[in-house]
């Protein structure tokens, strides 16, 4: 009985988990193609530029993803052997890139965003107690300057 | 309030220092939203229960530090950064500091 829950939720976890990434994927890369002339730097200084300067503001965004059963399964049997875990680098990527876009899309109007920073948590440990990381946030923030047209 | 997580505003020179402004939060999630994020755990995909609570615990924690700098009389905070730490098990915490200054 319990192996059969087991499977059920392998295959349940795998279906969706899949069709959710692809999903994901492929509005993320739509956005960023969108948002190609909004330039996001980690640099500082607006570089040489005689336009003047008509605002700035903090932009930020962020986003919480969470991994499917059937990949955090996957995940714990390469912790016994060892290497690349690629459903976790999917996750990950995931995150940031959406909380990228998000920071974006607050700055829309602006013409460049300054020192982006992206930092990363994992939250909601003890809804998934069993296996250490199932959810992670991404926040990305910067400095959104628009200049005078 | 002009906030900027660069070393100055452009466009505006720094007149005034006013030291370090901080502000924080630590916030727990309700048993409904962990529940349906252990859901959520099973099918993958975005938690927006737990998206939404960091944003409204981090501009909660902006608002504080820019109470604080008001309070200084700043009119911008620059060199704004943002650090979150667990505290115990299902709670977080939000933290924002920066540099109070006045710009002209």
């Amino acid at each position: 009985m319990e192996l059969i829950i087991f499977i059920i939720l392998i295959t349940l976890g795998y279906v969706s988990g899949t069709i959710v990434e692809k999903k994901h994927y492929r509005s993320i890369e739509n956005r960023e193609e969108k948002f190609l002339s909004l330039p996001a730097v980690t640099i500082k200084k607006c570089g040489p530029t005689t336009k003047k300067v008509e605002q700035v503001r903090l932009v930020s965004g962020n986003a919480v993803i969470s991994v499917d059963y059937f990949k955090r399964i996957l995940a714990g049997l390469r912790n016994v052997f060892g290497g690349r875990v690629k459903s976790y680098e999917s996750l990950i990527d995931r995150a940031r890139r959406e909380a990228i876009l998000r920071m974006k899309r607050e700055a829309l109007f602006s013409d460049v965003i300054l020192n982006i920073r992206v930092e990363t948590s994992s939250i909601g440990q003890d809804a998934n107690r069993k296996k250490n990381i199932g959810s992670i946030e991404a926040f990305a923030y910067g400095t959104a300057v628009t200049y005078r047209k | 309030m002009i906030l900027t997580n660069i070393e100055s505003v452009p466009g505006k020179n720094i007149v005034e220092h006013f030291g370090v402004v901080s502000g924080s939060t630590v916030r727990a999630k309700h048993v409904g939203r962990d529940i349906m994020a252990s859901l959520k755990n099973l099918v993958g995909g975005e938690l927006k229960g737990y998206t939404e609570l960091l944003q409204d615990s981090r501009d909660e924690a902006t608002n504080r530090m820019i109470a604080q700098a008001g309070q200084l009389g700043a009119n911008a905070i620059v060199n704004v950064r943002f650090a979150t730490s667990s505290v115990a098990q299902g709670a977080s915490e939000l933290y924002a500091y920066g540099t109070a200054v006045r710009v002209e």
